[in-house]
């Protein structure tokens, strides 16, 4: 699953990925309450235990992820920022039971929309790019772990104002 | 969905609630500012405009109500949601009462978030899409506030702007209510006098003393109870246009007053002695008929020529019925306005009660019977039985129904059945709107399918069936 979610990073966004398998979960991102972490402290987390600046990092957890306001997300990303974080708890919850293939296709996609996000790119109005709006699985099997043509052009436009 | 122009404001007293909800908004491209309080928020409110207001109901200080209430008074059309705990539903919903447009319980589900936002994007992109459609029908049918597609109302139309024009006298004729006021002011506004004062006075509705003193004005201690001097109407009137409504009434005195002022453009105050002389422009009204009048000695001769420079003949609306759908638009959008509520239009129902009552009381009635429906109305859409017409005016068969579509242009055939009158009347609303299902069917009351299937049943082409109605530009 790491090796499809690297291969369309570097698709998408032509940087280096580098994978990293690292057990540890930061303590105080459970909420006892809602019984869920928080994805702002996994952001915080992964901040604190990533790769120096200027380097990205993203963080595949198989925990529920909240933000406070929400239910739940499938991922969350600083937006225009360093970190982005992806759940594959609510991803594989499908009936009938989720294939590895499936589940890894998902990932794919919400790993590339919270990157993305963290480029700095907003929700796309086509359903079927990776960066569009998913609220619900049926979203998410509905797009694609690539970027459309005008999310590709906009995260030019913000490389080259950005030098890179 | 992200749309730039949508500006949300958020309101929380939870920094953490303010921080999320606002980093979630911006991904989907919304402007967002949060603030914590509700006197926060009434002060951004009075700053700038926003499209959304999102506000907790629990919150120290002012609670989401008041925010609500004071947003309303500042911005009637802002679209206020509330959030919610479990606990405080009940209160939400009575806050939808008050003009929220809905709900959150919180935490809210990303689906449930995201297909409001939707919704209300999608609404007000209609709304704004209407308020273009709306201008653009009144660049096309419109004097000013008068609204009209009627030919005989468009040659009014190019006869009050030629005479808006002149610095002639006018006199405007028609029936009550058929809007001798509304004219005179549109003509009024067209005028290079526009930025000058408008002063309408009704002749009829004062005894004749009081009148003159009214239109001329009184010296001080000119008659008993003239305690400091009076400036009339005419000076009033310097500069702009005096509006002289139910001229037909006035005395044998003030018809003779009033012929020399036209003359010399000069009069006295009551009891003055130095003649004042002022630069107003005239437009009068009557529903009388006036040369009956002369020639009965009600009504001087001399006066009438120099009133009737210009006339206009405003006709009665019975004989104008293809303009009440236009009407009823641009008075519901008035009302709504009025009444700070959302009014979206008549039920195909009470289109077909309008369309085929004979409106004695013309295009006055037309408004207050829709403002009574507006009142009465539970929901957006004005239903038949909230407009209050006198159950002989409102044709319970076909026959009824079938003599006022045909008074209103549509054929002289009445129709047999009440699916012909239905087929007549939804191929009025296509003509009206130019083809555009989705508007016809907001005035029809019903849905876009319902129609749609309607168009299919009756074999109806989506544009203009009659080959009498322009499409609006």
């Amino acid at each position: 699953m790491l090796e499809h979610v690297r291969a369309h990073l570097t698709g998408a966004f032509r940087a280096e990925v580098a994978l990293h398998h690292d057990p540890r979960r930061p303590a105080d991102a459970w909420d006892a309450r809602r019984r869920q972490h928080s994805s702002k402290k996994m952001l915080s987390f992964l901040l604190e235990q990533g790769p120096p600046p200027p380097a990205r990092v993203l963080g595949i957890t198989d925990q529920d992820l909240f933000i406070p306001i929400l239910t739940f997300v499938f991922g969350e990303a600083q937006l225009g920022g360093r970190a982005a974080v992806v759940s594959t708890a609510r991803l594989d919850d499908g009936v009938p039971v989720v294939s590895p293939r499936v589940l890894a296709e998902r990932v794919a996609i919400e790993c590339v929309h919270e990157v993305g996000h963290a480029y700095g790119l907003l929700h796309c109005a086509s359903p079927r790019c990776a960066m569009g709006r998913s609220p619900s699985v049926r979203d998410v099997d509905a797009k694609k772990p690539q970027l459309c043509r005008d999310c590709l052009s906009r995260l030019a436009e913000r490389n080259d104002r950005s030098g890179g | 969905m992200g749309n730039e122009r949508t500006r949300i404001l958020v309101v929380d007293d939870e920094e953490i609630v303010r921080e999320s909800l606002g980093g979630w908004l911006e991904k989907d491209g919304f402007f967002v500012q949060s603030v914590p309080d509700g006197k926060s928020a009434v002060e951004a409110l009075e700053k700038e405009r926003w499209s959304i207001l999102l506000t907790d109901l629990k919150m120290p200080g002012m609670d989401g109500l008041q925010v609500l209430e004071e947003a309303k008074k500042r911005q009637p059309d802002l679209v206020v949601v509330l959030m919610t705990a479990y606990a405080t539903i009940d209160t939400a919903v009575s806050a939808m009462k008050l003009g929220a447009y809905d709900y959150l319980v919180k935490p809210f589900d990303p689906e449930e978030l995201s297909l409001m936002m939707q919704k209300i994007v999608s609404q007000q992109t209609l709304v704004r899409e209407n308020a273009v459609l709306r201008k653009a029908l009144k660049r096309e049918y419109g004097f000013h506030d008068v609204v009209s597609k009627s030919p005989a109302m468009q040659q009014v139309f190019e006869l009050a702007r030629v005479a808006a024009r002149s610095n002639s006298t006018i006199l405007v004729l028609g029936e009550s209510g058929t809007g001798k006021e509304v004219m005179a002011r549109a003509i009024h506004a067209e005028s290079p006098r526009a930025q000058g004062p408008f002063v309408a006075i009704s002749c009829a509705a004062l005894t004749e003393s009081l009148l003159e003193s009214e239109l001329f004005g009184h010296e001080k201690g000119s008659f008993t109870g003239a305690s400091a001097r009076k400036i009339g109407k005419f000076e009033a009137a310097n500069g702009g246009t005096l509006f002289l409504d139910e001229i037909g009434d006035i005395s044998p005195k003030l018809q003779l007053d009033l012929l020399r002022v036209l003359e010399d453009r000069r009069f006295h105050r009551v009891g003055g002695t130095d003649p004042i002389s002022v630069d107003v422009r005239i437009v009068a009204a009557t529903n009388r008929d006036l040369r009956k009048a002369v020639a009965e000695g009600k009504f001087r001769e001399d006066l009438l020529y120099r009133l009737n420079v210009i006339v206009i003949n405003l006709p009665p609306l019975r004989e104008r019925k293809e303009d009440i759908p236009l009407l009823v638009e641009h008075f519901t959008e008035q009302l709504g306005v009025e009444m700070q509520r959302r009014i979206e239009g008549v039920s195909s129902d009470a289109m077909v009660a309008l369309m085929s009552y004979d409106w004695p009381g013309n295009v006055r009635e037309l408004r207050n019977v829709l403002e009574r429906g507006a009142v009465v109305a539970q929901g957006r859409i004005i239903q038949a039985l909230d407009l209050g017409l006198a159950p002989a005016a409102v044709p319970e068969g076909a026959a009824g129904v079938g003599a006022g579509a045909a008074a209103a242009g549509a054929s002289d055939e009445v129709p047999a059945t009440l699916e012909d009158v239905e087929k007549r009347h939804i191929t009025q609303m296509l003509a009206h709107t130019g083809g555009n299902v989705s508007q016809a069917a907001r005035l029809l009351g019903i849905d876009r399918v319902t129609l749609y299937n309607k168009i299919r049943k009756y074999q109806l082409r989506r544009g203009d069936d009659s080959g009498s109605q322009q499409r609006p530009g």
